[in-house]
């Protein structure tokens, strides 16, 4: 919901003094906001767990639970960690400050409080977490609820690690001869059609779809969060995603439209795992030789008309499975030797005969 | 005769920020929880409770200087600063500068 810059906010006042209160709470409403107040930290504390507070004017010296509490509360709420903290105090002395500051405070102003200073301190904060907000918001609607977790529980932190797991790719067939052929608006609704239909196909097997490039999508299995066989998830999936798309071309033939195919390429093993980019715009991404493998399967569906190719990892992990079809060494371009390539060709599942 | 010094500048730039008639409701409000605070630090050097006594005088020290009234707020502070006192002297002078300085204060946020 976009505001007016410096627009007015739900500020909330906690000062057990009660002429401090009183001309905090009415000088804040005269820049225009919206105040409430408390008269100790156990009161605030329960204010700001029940509603939803822009910003805390925090006192330090209050009975029952002082203003370092109040911090330390805050700090460790999720829910709250984020909502910016301005300390009014006369309390003297530089280790105060340094202590409230380390507890997570935006700011430390002595009191009396200027009233400029303070308008020009509650809008820097309030625009820092409007922005941080922005930035979860987009988290949220750009990256998969696991990672809008994990970035929450790590803060924003671009170090990687490695990780064993799975990782597919998907395009669809054609695609280009395809987008020639139809109006511009009908090739984006048939892609929303089939990003929906991959992304159900591929998160219910607790896959996570991390990069959508056009006609093609990288889902990874395993990471960033662990996963019990993720080869096998991974498999289940890209067969439920063959399924969905034969659903989707009866559909489309109906409709007396060309059905549309796709291909799917998996690989198992060792990759490093992270958030790249920078931090004004990051994705969680994986990346190593067994994701270029991954992608190198893919485009080889093509060559060897089979929907499904896996590595010699993914098979070993499928153990005992109806319908594998080895399919040989092939030689990959970055690849030192030919790879053992699996079609999955059976769909009776894990059913073996 | 009253020497009590309101600083001008702080009590003005108060008026400004936060308008003369709530200020006036403001002084009211210190009139009236001022002398419990006083009657906190009192009990505090009662008891012999150095953090108590150190709480109270903070309060004050700190309504104090919003108005710009300067001596008492240092009195205060001295007393914030200072550690359970040994007598009552520092609190009867606290009390004493709180008199003057109300009736200073309420005469000038009506003027």
């Amino acid at each position: 919901m976009p505001e007016p810059l410096h627009g007015p906010a739900r500020l909330l006042v906690a000062d057990d003094n009660k002429v401090n209160r009183l001309l905090l709470t009415r000088t804040l409403e005269l820049q225009g906001h919206v105040v409430e107040s408390a008269a100790n930290g156990r009161v605030a504390l329960e204010m700001l767990r029940a509603g939803n507070f822009d910003l805390v004017l925090l006192d330090m010296e209050m009975p029952e639970m002082d203003g370092f509490e109040v911090l330390e509360h805050l700090h460790a709420d999720r829910r709250l960690r984020d909502v910016p903290v301005i300390v009014t105090s006369s309390l003297e002395g530089l280790d105060h400050v340094v202590r409230c500051i380390e507890l997570g405070a935006e700011d430390f102003l002595s009191k009396p409080v200027n009233a400029g200073l303070l308008k020009a301190r509650i809008g820097s904060s309030l625009e820092k977490k409007r922005l941080r907000d922005q930035l979860g918001d987009m988290v949220r609607r750009f990256a998969t609820p696991e990672v809008a977790e994990d970035l929450q529980q790590s803060g924003f932190t671009l170090e990687g690690r490695h990780v064993h797991a799975t990782v597919l790719f998907c395009d669809i067939r054609d695609f280009t001869a395809l987008v020639e052929s139809q109006p511009a608006s009908t090739t984006i609704e048939l892609l929303n059609t089939w990003y929906t239909l991959m992304f159900d196909a591929i998160s219910g097997e607790g896959g996570v779809v991390n990069q959508m490039i056009g006609d093609g999508l990288m889902a990874m299995f395993g990471a960033p969060l662990p996963l019990v066989d993720h080869a096998g998830a991974a498999v289940r999936a890209a067969l439920e995603m063959i399924d969905m798309i034969e659903l989707f071309g009866e559909q489309r033939r109906a409709d007396g439209l060309a059905p549309i195919r796709i291909g799917i390429g998996i690989a198992t093993g060792d990759m490093v795992a992270g958030y790249t980019g920078t931090r004004q715009r990051a994705t969680y991404t994986c990346v190593g030789d067994t994701v270029n493998l991954a992608a190198r399967l893919e485009a080889h569906t093509k060559v060897a008309g089979r929907a499904i190719l896996v590595d010699a990892a993914t098979h070993a992990a499928l153990g005992s499975m109806a319908g594998i079809e080895p399919m040989g060494p092939v030689a990959f371009r970055g690849k030192a030797g030919p790879v053992d390539v699996f079609a999955i060709t059976d769909l009776s599942r894990e059913s073996p005969p | 005769m009253t020497h009590v010094v309101i600083d001008p500048h702080t009590f003005d730039e108060l008026q400004a920020s936060a308008g003369a008639d709530f200020v006036a409701e403001l002084v009211d409000t210190f009139a009236e929880e001022a002398p419990t605070i006083v009657a906190e630090m009192r009990a505090a050097f009662a008891e012999g409770s150095a953090e108590r006594f150190r709480r109270a005088a903070h309060s004050l020290k700190s309504n104090s200087s919003t108005f710009g009234a300067t001596r008492l707020a240092e009195l205060a502070r001295a007393l914030e600063l200072g550690g359970l006192p040994a007598h009552a002297s520092g609190v009867d002078a606290v009390a004493h500068e709180l008199g003057s300085t109300i009736v200073a204060l309420r005469e000038i946020a009506r003027a």
